[in-house]
């Protein structure tokens, strides 16, 4: 069965579960500018440059893999978050960028498979495509807000070059997350559409849009629903969002979210807000417990952790969400759904 | 729906080089801060979509198109619409589609260059997901005639579905054409365009039509008044005909019922071809039309001589602000000079002053209007001493607590809550306002964030009671304790004890009106009598909830029962067909007609001073206070009026029906129905009463209904901004209800000119102000959400016959409350025998009926008619 059939039929049977953070997870390896550099003849400081671990140190993210996979993870994700050209320039690494996310699609792939040999359960692959540094939307000048620093069809050939990447290493999925530029975000769904069909294969985007203010909104200014109606034209396998901050906090725009989008969705949140240390401190039971009240209201599909999530996060919520029932996926009418920062909507 | 959607929509046309002319000059010039103001200002005028063009020949429009939509999604305030990128140039729209981050239209794509070169833009709208607008343009040229607009909208439609382009993203340009251009061949333009619309709607299904107006009156180019009433008059046979979209300064229409009659015949003989000599007679009568003006006032006395402090606690007493900024400045520099701090103003004389005004109202010889008027003056003190008081880094005197006041999500009424926060303020407590429409996240974070004592949720309209159970429910998730006051016109102690005191631990409240808040706030922030008012009051609801339990509800008739026992109308008695049927607009109703109409006891009512007008002006107890509070609204009555603060705008339509059951079917022109159910009483009725349904008062046999909406809340905006900045409570809540006075002031005059003229089937009638107060006129006009008609959500289906939102610019919010406020909708009866009455509780065997009827699910049915339900 192709993994989006596959996927969507156990969707609409089960809560699915998505892995947890990555940044946490390596964090706690302790490694040092050596260990990330390896034996590749680099000219900037590497140490922070998780992206490269994949190929100087393929046993930590396996490790990661591996723990968020038998905590009960149905689905990981690469470790190319910044696998773009762009992200790798703050570190003189644009020459490896494919490299990167053919090996960490690679290294997913075989940890799935992996997985799936203890108990025979299918484990999907969703090659992780972050925003970059970069904003189309924004302008980086406050004294001329007309300007940009890139533009879509530059942006465009860098989600390209990844997507392509990712692809070729055999992801199933292609999954832009933590959006908080639409623009970015639609940019790169086209390159990765352009991408799936140069390569002839079906492969599903999933879409993650982060919040960052208490009003629902992203970075370049829309509200949930004004998002939905941007990137709907898309057809993604799942929409939903991801990091901004705790379960409890992202529940009413998820719910508005939830309302409104007629495909899976899927929601990872932090293990709450940092603390005074800027670390992470909540619970995998507090997150286990914050997500069973998205599960009571029916608003998920799939979910994860982002940002501070570790392996017995997942484990609690993977327990949580046992035996219980799946959203439905509800659906839309046929009307005209238009967006600004805010969704505008002619019934027909 | 919420109030972003929309049944026609305007899109703002200035931002466009090719139509206006000053948009031209600033981007020729570069001056795109100039510009983007041209497209602020759409936005602010109603525009709910803008058009963005820059095919100017001395211009690069790939330059001047990014840079325009990358300087406007700066601007939040104009960004939150959707654009429409318009060129004749496809590398034009692509390089604006890379800019956009939203879902806009293009604008445009065609056949012009043949099937291959349509679909490949057609393809790429859709890769970077935007919808279209494809002009009625093939291989062979633009579509003239009826039969070429229909075929080629048709072929396009075909060929876009078939590549999977989503037929909802589809908007036709079935191309205006100017008309009346003394060319014969051009005389038919305007019929060809209409006819299409009506064919296209059936063999196009989900895709929406829209049209440039300008073109169809370009020969009268410099006569505007010509050029507004043809532009109106097509409008309005083109809107019925499907067209639901069209380029046009909204600013720059006239109300079809409003244009000089003449002028109309004229116009509408052009548009639709039904005269040969119709462009000659428009010619001559179009030079006679060209005009326009405006108005303004002040006075003082002798209470000026006092001493500072003196006139101080004059001025709070009698609540005028005139000098009060001046006198606190004084205040502030002698205290100065006696080595005092500014606080020292607001502690001594001020709190002095106050303090009088508390005594008077606590002892019942000032009265809520004389309050609400010197808080306003205190906070203008108070605002002019903040700075000095920041800037010394004072403490404050520490208030009595703080309160977190909102109207619920859904509602937009707050009057009341205004009111509430103004005596809470006068007491000492300090007041967070979130305003209306607040959704319950919303309240939550600033209750946290302020560290409020408690919460305060105000609402008028019935659903609003949902939504502050959602808020309880969801505080109670959060884990708070804070006590939860409830207030608000349909609030009431038996559904704050039955619905939300149960899903919230903490203390909860109904606080009836805004003279017992202070007493419940401050015994709820008391360290020696909270505790015990709490468990009071948890006890007296708990006894609600008990009686109710233990009183067994008076059993239902089961909805075959009911109907059983149906009110029978006399046919005998049926009103005459109207005399002028079909929707009739009024854009600028004359408010000096209106103001006669007004009925004054419900305004002190809102001011909570209760008794009947006149006898309340000379009241032993209130009258005072009542004749200054009627003096200040005649005085602002007057301003509103010769000022032209608001525009009244209405629209009432007559249809004929027929009843099917508990429904009224509505027949339209168009030969479509509309349905309109009705709730049936089902509450056991002594012999010989009948269940009653609004529907019992139409015959089956053919009749006819009515629908009108109302609004006199226009233009208020800018005057309660105005208020707002100078702190003018007072002045803010007298506009308010005097806007609602005036709109409920309209709907009697409405109808009269219904029963009058429009349906006419009471043409002679003489009632004085009284007797219609009192309505003893024949005839009805039941609202929804009111007893007769609880269900709110019928109002969208009202709106939708009327064109109500498109004629008079109200919308509605979620929970179907009316903006502006200041607005009433309803029906017609027209039946001798019609009355009032109240459906009151209703059986699980009609609601899941209802539904049915409805065409929704019973979980939103339910919702809907909660307050009718069994509880």
């Amino acid at each position: 069965m192709s993994a989006r059939a596959e996927f969507s039929a156990r969707a609409s049977r089960q809560i699915m579960v998505f892995d947890g953070g990555y940044g946490t997870a390596i964090q706690a390896y302790k490694l040092s500018e050596a260990d990330y550099r390896g034996a590749l003849e680099l000219t900037h400081d590497q140490k922070g440059n998780n992206d490269l671990l994949s190929i100087t140190r393929p046993d930590v993210v396996e490790a990661i893999h591996m723990a968020y996979l038998d905590a009960g993870a149905d689905m990981i994700e690469t470790n190319t978050f910044s696998g773009t050209k762009i992200s790798m320039a703050d570190y003189g690494c644009e020459h490896l960028v494919r490299e990167l996310n053919l090996e960490s699609a690679k290294l997913a792939r075989a940890c799935c498979v992996a997985a799936e040999a203890k108990n025979g359960i299918r484990r999907f692959v969703a090659g992780s495509i972050g925003p970059t540094n970069k904003t189309l939307s924004l302008s980086p000048d406050v004294n001329d807000p007309g300007y940009r620093e890139i533009d879509f069809d530059y942006l465009k050939d860098v989600y390209r070059e990844q997507c392509d990447a990712l692809i070729e290493g055999g992801v199933d999925f292609l999954l832009i997350e933590t959006i908080f530029d639409t623009l970015n975000a639609k940019c790169a769904a086209m390159a990765a559409q352009e991408a799936a069909a140069a390569s002839g294969r079906d492969v599903p985007l999933m879409i993650s849009m982060t919040i960052t203010d208490m009003a629902g909104r992203n970075l370049s200014g829309h509200t949930v629903e004004a998002f939905w109606g941007a990137i709907r034209h898309v057809k993604p396998l799942t929409v939903g969002l991801n990091c901004s901050f705790g379960a409890d906090l992202l529940r009413p725009h998820l719910a508005a979210l939830s309302k409104q989008a007629d495909t899976l969705v899927m929601a990872y949140p932090n293990a709450g807000l940092p603390n005074d240390l800027a670390e992470y401190d909540e619970l995998p039971e507090t997150t286990a417990q914050l997500i069973g009240q998205w599960l009571d209201d029916g608003l998920v599909n799939i979910v994860g952790g982002c940002c501070g999530t570790t392996p017995a996060h997942i484990a609690a919520i993977a327990k949580a969400v046992e035996d219980r029932a799946p959203r439905r996926i509800p659906q839309a009418a046929i009307v005209t759904r238009l967006a600004g920062l805010e969704p505008f909507i002619m019934s027909a | 729906m919420t109030s972003s959607s929309a049944r026609f929509v305007n899109i703002g046309e200035r931002t466009n080089v090719t139509g206006s002319a000053k948009f031209k000059k600033l981007i020729l010039a570069g001056d795109y801060e100039a510009a983007v103001e041209v497209a602020r200002d759409q936005v602010e005028n109603g525009a709910q979509i803008i058009d963005i063009n820059m095919d100017e020949g001395l211009l690069d429009a790939h330059e001047a198109m990014t840079t325009f939509i990358k300087r406007i999604a700066a601007e939040p305030d104009i960004a939150r619409v959707p654009l429409m990128i318009d060129s004749s140039k496809w590398s034009v729209i692509e390089a604006g589609l890379k800019c956009v981050s939203g879902k806009p239209i293009v604008n445009s794509i065609s056949m012009k260059e043949g099937e291959e070169q349509f679909l490949y833009h057609a393809r790429l709208c859709m890769a970077y997901g935007a919808a279209v607008v494809v002009m009625a343009f093939d291989e062979t040229g633009q579509a003239d005639t009826k039969e070429r607009k229909v075929e080629i909208c048709k072929r396009a439609y075909d060929l876009l579905t078939g590549i999977g382009f989503p037929p909802e993203d589809i908007i036709f340009d079935p191309n205006i054409f100017a008309v009346a251009t003394g060319i014969e061949e051009h005389n038919n333009y305007g019929v060809d365009f209409i006819e299409a619309l009506k064919e296209l709607r059936i063999l196009c299904p989900h895709a929406h039509y829209s049209g440039g107006l300008s073109n169809l009156s370009f020969s009268f180019r410099g006569n505007e008044p010509v050029r507004r009433a043809m532009h109106s008059i097509f409008l309005y046979h083109a809107i019925p005909a499907g067209l639901d979209m069209a380029i046009v300064n909204a600013g720059q229409l006239d109300i079809y019922d409003d244009i000089d009659p003449e002028l109309r015949v004229a116009c509408e003989d052009v548009i639709l071809n039904s005269d040969p000599d119709a462009t000659e007679r428009l010619i001559t009568l179009a030079e006679k039309y060209r005009g326009t003006d405006v108005a303004q006032e002040k006075a003082e006395a002798e209470w000026r001589g006092w001493e500072v402090k003196k006139r101080l606690e004059h001025a709070l007493v009698k609540g005028i602000d005139a000098h009060i900024v001046d006198d606190t400045e004084e205040a502030r520099l002698a205290i100065k000079s006696a080595g005092g701090r500014p606080i020292e103003v607001i502690e001594g004389p001020l709190m002095d002053g106050m303090n009088v005004v508390g005594d008077l109202f606590g002892s019942g010889k000032m009265f809520l209007p004389q309050v609400v008027k010197s808080a306003r003056v205190m906070k203008k003190a108070v605002a002019h001493l903040f700075p000095y008081i920041e800037a010394e880094k004072e403490v404050g005197a520490k208030g009595k607590g703080k309160i977190i006041m909102a109207t619920v999500k859904g509602d937009v009424h707050d009057i009341g809550k205004n009111i509430v926060g103004v005596v809470l303020q006068c007491n000492g407590f300090e007041i967070v306002d979130l305003g209306v429409m607040v959704p319950w996240s919303e309240i939550l974070k600033a209750a946290n964030e302020n560290d409020a004592d408690m919460i305060g949720l105000s609402g008028l309209i019935t659903p609003s009671l949902d939504e502050m159970v959602t808020v309880a429910e969801e505080m109670q998730k959060a884990g708070m304790t804070m006590p939860l006051m409830i207030g608000g016109a349909t609030t009431s102690k038996t559904h704050t004890a039955l619905r939300i005191e149960p899903v919230y631990s903490g203390p909860v409240i109904h606080v009836l009106d805004a003279s017992r808040a202070v007493g419940v706030a401050g015994t709820l922030v008391s360290d020696t009598m909270a505790e015990k008012f709490v468990a009071d009051t948890r006890e007296e609801y708990e006894h609600i909830r008990v009686a109710r339990a233990g009183k067994t509800a008076k059993p239902l008739a089961t909805l075959e029962e009911a109907r059983a026992n149906a009110f029978e109308l006399d046919e005998t008695l049926k009103p005459s067909a109207p005399r002028h049927p079909g929707v009739h607009a009024y854009d600028d109703w004359d408010l000096a007609d209106l103001r006669k109409y007004i009925d004054w006891t419900p305004f002190f009512r809102a001011w909570e001073l209760h008794g009947n007008y006149p006898d309340i002006l000379t009241d032993p107890i209130v009258g005072e206070s009542a004749t200054n509070l009627f003096a200040d609204a005649q005085a602002m009555l007057d301003k509103i009026v010769n000022e032209k603060w608001l525009r009244a705008k209405g629209v009432a339509g007559l249809w004929p029906c027929t009843r099917k059951g508990d429904d009224i079917i509505i027949h339209l022109d168009d030969e479509s129905h509309v349905k309109l159910p009705f709730l049936r009483q089902q509450v056991a009725k002594r012999e010989g009463r009948a269940n009653m349904c609004l529907a019992d008062f139409i015959s089956p046999n053919g009749d006819w209904i009515g629908g009108f909406a109302v609004t006199s809340g226009h233009g208020i905006g800018t005057h309660l901004a105005e208020f707002k900045a100078h702190i003018d409570d007072y002045s803010d809540i007298m506009l308010k209800a005097l806007a609602d006075r005036l709109a409920e002031a309209f709907a009697e005059r409405m109808h009269e000119h219904v029963r009058k003229d429009l349906w006419g089937y009471a043409p002679d009638e003489q009632f004085t102000m009284e007797a219609l107060n009192r309505e003893e006129y024949r005839g009805i006009r039941p609202a929804p959400g009111y007893p007769a008609c609880p269900d709110h959500s019928l109002k969208p289906i009202l709106f939708d016959l009327l064109d109500a939102t498109h004629k008079t610019g109200i919308t509605l919010t979620e929970s179907f409350a009316m903006l502006p406020t200041a607005a009433v909708s309803g029906f017609y009866f027209g039946h001798p025998q019609s009355e009032y009455f109240g459906v009151a509780r209703i059986g699980e065997d009609q609601v899941s009926e209802y539904a049915a009827r409805r065409g929704v699910d019973m979980e939103t049915a339910t919702r809907w008619l909660r307050p009718n339900l069994n509880q």
